[in-house]
């Protein structure tokens, strides 16, 4: 027999490395609009910004980890410019506004991306410290890849921390609930918002470092992600963390196991999911009903 | 449109127009004659192949420079018209359709995938102008598509599979796994390595397709590694080979086994890095690196070099170069621009521009020629042009194409 239980074991563990960056991008994605009610489409962009920019990096300073840390720094900085001047004229004007906005501002950045490293894309390659594979008992796993899970992880304690434990994350949620009370109480939302928007293009940019060694860096490589990462916060729930997360982990392990036995169907594995969550139960999975209203 | 013809006022517009039209017309076609060889070379400068689209039109433009600098023939010169087809086979037609009407040009040389070349030779096909592709299909010389007008330069997919699968399956070993983009090229791929491998005995423990473009391959790599096959090709191209190339090796799908590609890119590799393709075997119908063995290699890699900086010509790039070179040699042997005439001069034509000598078979007008066998480097590098070894070069033979009949071809 072919499909042993080891191969199984591998197969799914494949899923839920596949699985946390889907999450990771979700719970961007998920941030921006549970607290802006915006609908990033230039999401999948700043995570082909946070590759280029962490490449770059990585070729200037020779550190995969420094490159780690300043990457998500810049491409944030690049989410607060996007916010102060782009997004926040647009608040109060219906949710197609800033969807068309950051939809067309996904293609500038491609562009952008085209013009300065060239339309061919980067070389980028596994840090050296987390080359070759590890044996799991059932077999052999990239080293890289543990490492994406145990960061994925680490994001979303340090993410979890910061929103619960935090005085500035009770603000953060309490902005989200009603913002005109808020700012009854002497509570700035503008500037709220502002460092919602940036943490959560910041964490698109490191998904981005973090993805960019296992695939090819260029300028295109946002567009697939996009789609994906959409399919993942409808799964969890628009606006939902624990959502993203637990949906992120479930596309992964479902088309990794579809890979396994119907190769063919894979891609159309998340969609078919996505359509099954939408009819049974509507606001995902951990979605509140008419938030989009 | 019956309707609109049936309309007396109508009609006579469209009298007046095209009496209008064809005034400058028959002047373009007395101006042709006398004028510069227009040769339209339709190419996708945007879209996923622009890289080496770019490199096709600068060795175009070298062949017409070195054929300009030789004072034509009989004073006639070349003139190059490029055009962007998008990589879409619709815009490919279209562009090559204006390329015919509007610009007169004599010849069309070009495109850069299978789908397009089909559109671009759908075309002059019909309107009996001499079409040279230099990208690779095994369709356009099969006889439903093919025509007198209709030359290939390129290599074609069975020929380079089966160089690659003759050369690698005896050196490492008869069990097969095909990691293949699901469509035309990947599936003509297969079948050429199986093809090649029935001879020698190899066995196919699992053919697994993924979608064209896929991103992430990690999902399809535990169940490769279970099957530890003796030798994985990756069937696929571009980004794909790039992607999948480099997750298999973060797999440690090398230490048991042999990783080939039919196809071996220089520009391919260039984007993916040299430890991504370490050790990954494939062919090509040209690689710089064989100016040691072959003189005109040498020839050509000096010329390109003098004319960009430098640089040195990529595989496709290089047959943008011979597929100029043959048309204008034609143009010369048959003493005219007539298609018909240069396609029958084609078809005599014995050459050897940049990679050894090549000629065009008689039945379908394939150039038969040599497969380069490249393995990439990762380390001794000179330069950065310094990416593969040539491991060999498989002769030109006829009798590594399908034959005669197989392509639907009447022998005579």
């Amino acid at each position: 027999m072919e499909f042993t239980p080891s191969l199984l074991a591998l197969q799914l563990v494949t899923g839920i490395a596949l699985g946390a960056i889907y999450a990771l991008l979700a719970i961007g994605l998920s941030l921006i609009f549970g607290m802006l009610t915006v609908v990033n489409f230039a999401h999948g962009a700043f995570f082909m910004v946070g590759a280029f920019v962490g490449v770059y990096f990585l070729g200037v300073t020779g550190n995969f980890w420094f490159s780690l840390v300043l990457t998500p720094l810049v491409v944030g900085a690049i989410g607060l410019v996007t916010e102060r001047f782009l997004v926040r004229p647009l608040y109060g004007r219906g949710i197609d506004y800033p969807l068309l906005l950051t939809f067309g501002l996904g293609w500038v950045l491609i562009e952008a991306m085209r013009v300065l490293f060239g339309i061919e894309g980067v070389p980028s390659s596994t840090p050296a410290a987390l080359r070759g594979s590890v044996d799991l008992g059932f077999g052999y796993f990239p080293k890289y890849r543990l490492f994406l899970i145990f960061a994925t992880a680490l994001v979303v304690l340090g993410l979890w921390l910061f929103l619960e434990k935090t005085r500035y994350g009770l603000i953060v949620r309490a902005g989200s609930r009603d913002g005109e009370i808020c700012k009854v109480l002497g509570v700035d939302v503008a500037r709220v918002w502002l460092m919602v928007f940036g943490i959560g293009t910041a964490i698109a940019g490191l998904s981005g470092v973090l993805a960019a060694p296992t695939r090819a860096v260029n300028p295109e490589m946002g567009i697939p992600v996009l789609a994906e990462s959409f399919v993942v916060t409808v799964v969890g729930g628009m606006g939902s963390l624990p959502g993203a997360v637990v949906a992120g982990l479930l596309v992964g392990v479902v088309f990794a196991m579809t890979s396994l036995f119907a190769p063919a169907y894979a891609e159309l594995s998340i969609f078919v999911l996505m359509a099954v969550v939408l009819l049974v139960r509507p606001q995902g999975f951990f979605g509140k009903a008419g938030l989009l209203g | 449109m019956t309707s609109n013809l049936a309309n007396p006022r109508r009609r006579s517009l469209i009298v007046a127009s095209s009496a209008l039209a064809a005034g400058p017309a028959l002047f373009n076609i007395a101006r042709a004659q006398a004028g510069a060889i227009k040769i339209g070379f339709p190419v996708p400068l945007t879209g996923a192949f622009s890289a080496e689209a770019q490199d096709q039109v600068r060795a175009a433009e070298l062949a017409v420079k070195e054929w300009n600098a030789a004072g034509g023939h009989k004073g006639q010169m070349c003139e190059l018209l490029v055009r962007d087809d998008k990589l879409n086979p619709g815009e490919a037609a279209t562009r090559t359709l204006e390329l015919i009407e509007k610009d007169k040009v004599n010849f069309v040389v070009g495109s850069l995938s299978a789908a397009t070349q089909l559109s671009i030779n759908a075309v002059t096909r019909e309107r009996k102008v001499l079409f040279n592709s230099i990208s690779q299909s095994d369709a356009i010389n099969e006889a439903k598509d093919w025509s007198l007008y209709t030359f290939h330069e390129a290599l074609n997919p069975h020929l380079t599979a089966g160089a690659v699968g003759r050369y690698a399956f005896p050196k490492f070993g008869k069990r097969v796994v095909y990691l293949t983009a699901d469509y035309a090229y990947g599936h003509e791929m297969v079948r050429g390595f199986q093809r090649a491998g029935a001879a020698l005995g190899v066995q196919t423990l699992a053919d697994i397709r993924h979608p064209l473009g896929t991103a992430d391959y990690s999902a399809f790599l535990p169940r490769i590694q279970a099957l530890k096959p003796d030798v994985l090709v990756l069937c696929n191209f571009g980004r794909d080979l790039v992607n999948s190339a480099k997750q298999a090796t973060d797999f440690g799908i090398k230490q048991t086994t042999k990783i080939i590609a039919p196809v071996l890119l220089y520009t391919s590799r260039l984007a993916g890095g040299a430890d991504a393709f370490e050790g990954i075997l494939g062919g090509t119908s040209y690689y710089w690196g064989m100016e040691d063995k072959i003189p005109s290699a040498k020839r050509f890699n000096d010329a390109f070099r003098k004319a960009y900086n430098g640089s040195v010509p990529s595989d496709y790039g290089a047959l943008g170069y011979a597929g100029i070179k043959s048309v204008l040699q034609a143009v010369k042997d048959a003493d005219s621009v007539d298609s018909t005439r240069v396609s029958i001069a084609l078809r005599q034509l014995k050459y050897d521009w940049y990679k050894g000598p090549q000629f065009y078979r008689k039945c379908d007008h394939q150039s038969v020629q040599s497969v380069v066998i490249v393995e990439s480097k990762s380390k001794n590098m000179k330069d950065k042009y310094d990416v593969f070894n040539v491991l060999a070069i498989e002769e030109a033979d006829e009798r590594n194409l399908r034959t005669c009949e197989e392509m639907g071809h009447k022998t005579t």
